[in-house]
């Protein structure tokens, strides 16, 4: 009886502790201009969001982001490479202030981490080039649709198109592009990622987007009760949407102008 | 090392199974034919035939055996389209199989005729025999005999190298094994059925190809 009072009050107090330090520390933008530094989670492996350019510095729209993002804030930027798995946690344990590593949203994310706006589009669609008339899945009625096989695009697609649409199912990424591009299938079913480094290469056919088949925008990622922080980041975004600076990394990353509606 | 087995999918991707397995039997078949029909004409060429055609086919030949099978079904499929050829998948996979086997079983048929003592030529000529008689009774059928069971090792081998055709999206069984492993996720199990249907499938046709020899040569020597 005596153990279980002790133990209760043990925990009441811990959790009072953890609440004062937590309220101590509460203001994470006020650290960052304090320290005069934001480390930023970056992607590495991942083009054109982040990779590493032929002379060893990191590069890519969310590199530009994170610059954009310390400009604002008239802080240096520290950049902090991590893989898909670690950059939540990494944000977590508070070795970086921001992810910024094409992080999309769902409700297991949101539970752990707050999101900024959108910054960025990501999108799967129905790709073709212009001639080709296609407004809708009805459309592929006939047609002959490339994929690459068991990638998002593949498993939504082969829901929703129509029983007469064939559907190519290519190895990778390289397949699908390669098909597309000599002509052995009309559209092609994947990223806007995909898409723009097809139009990166200037080939003879481009292809334009179609209609989408899911949409999941990329977000800055950071902690949760940082009201300070989160207002400030979303009055960049705002202005870097309206200013055309976002447009412009869009650009220059993507091949392809912001989406209005983002 | 506790692993379960689960081939709980099998009945709902049976139709993928069976589709890819009857694409494998039909590029091998096609290509077994038609690709020892080239061969046998490439080695009486290469062998036999006019000097102004023995350069062309050892191009071919050399051409061929000294390049990838993958390659050479990515340059029918992807390539040719940039002068204007198109074709379907499953054509291109035809004509892939057919040009290789043709070129690798067109060395193995010509080691056979040129094995054939010259004094053979001469006696079909001494018997009145045609040209191509003498050809068909006494230079091709006892060449074929003497190398039938390195010719059909090779036609097993393109059944094997069949295989790559998934790359362009042509539905065989290795497009099914990858399928069904990208939906369930079930790769060991995937993998494995298709190791031992395609091992059944090499079986079958190595008793086929044995069976076939014995009609072809009524009288083949008993060692």
């Amino acid at each position: 009886m005596l153990r279980r009072h002790f133990l209760a009050i043990a925990a009441a107090t811990m959790a009072a502790t953890a609440a004062l330090t937590g309220v101590a520390h509460a203001d994470a933008l006020a650290d960052i201009t304090k320290s005069g530094k934001l480390k930023v989670a970056v992607p590495q492996d991942f083009p054109p969001f982040g990779s590493v350019g032929a002379d060893m510095t990191p590069q890519g729209y969310d590199i530009d982001m994170a610059k954009l993002i310390a400009d604002k804030l008239g802080v240096k930027v520290e950049l902090v490479p991590v893989t898909s798995a670690n950059r939540i946690p990494y944000l977590q344990t508070k070795k970086v202030d921001l992810v910024i590593s094409s992080l999309g949203k769902n409700p297991d994310r949101e539970k752990v981490i707050d999101f900024s706006s959108a910054y960025a589009p990501f999108y799967n669609g129905v790709f073709a080039p212009g001639s080709v008339a296609i407004k809708s899945t009805a459309d592929l009625s006939g047609k002959t649709i490339g994929v690459t096989r068991g990638a998002v695009e593949d498993l939504e697609l082969t829901k929703v198109a129509p029983a007469d649409a064939t559907i190519k199912r290519y190895e990778d990424n390289n397949g699908t592009i390669s098909a597309f591009l000599s002509g052995q299938v009309d559209a092609v079913a994947t990223g806007n990622v995909v898409a723009a480094a097809i139009i990166a290469k200037n080939p003879p056919k481009k292809p334009e987007m179609k209609f989408l088949i899911k949409n999941s925008p990329c977000f800055v990622g950071l902690n949760k009760d940082e009201p300070a922080l989160l207002e400030k980041l979303n009055a960049i975004i705002a202005e870097a949407k309206k200013d055309g600076s976002l447009n412009k990394i869009s650009e220059k990353w993507l091949n392809a102008p912001l989406p209005a509606d983002l | 090392m506790a692993y379960h087995f689960d081939f709980s999918w099998i009945p709902d991707y049976s139709g993928v199974i069976i589709k890819g397995l009857a694409i494998t039997v039909e590029l091998t078949i096609v290509g077994g034919l038609v690709g020892v029909t080239l061969g046998t004409f490439c080695a009486w060429a290469r062998a036999l035939g006019p000097n102004w055609l023995k350069p062309i086919v050892g191009a071919y030949v050399e051409l061929i055996r000294n390049t990838p099978f993958m390659i050479q079904l990515f340059f029918i499929f992807f390539g040719l389209p940039s002068i204007g050829v198109h074709m379907n998948e499953l054509v291109a996979a035809n004509i892939a199989m057919v040009i290789n086997l043709g070129a690798y079983s067109a060395e193995i048929i010509r080691a056979g005729i040129q094995a054939t003592p010259r004094g053979q030529f001469e006696a079909g000529a001494s018997l009145a025999m045609s040209p191509i008689q003498t050809f068909r009774h006494v230079i091709l059928v006892p060449s074929l005999q003497r190398i039938w069971p390195a010719l059909s090792s090779q036609v097993i081998i393109v059944m094997l190298g069949s295989a790559v055709v998934s790359q362009i999206a042509a539905e065989d069984l290795t497009f099914a094994s990858n399928f069904i492993q990208s939906r369930t996720f079930r790769a060991f199990e995937a993998y494995f059925l298709t190791a031992v249907i395609y091992l059944a499938l090499a079986i079958l046709l190595r008793a086929a190809m044995r069976g076939i020899g014995t009609i072809i040569f009524p009288r083949r020597r008993r060692a």
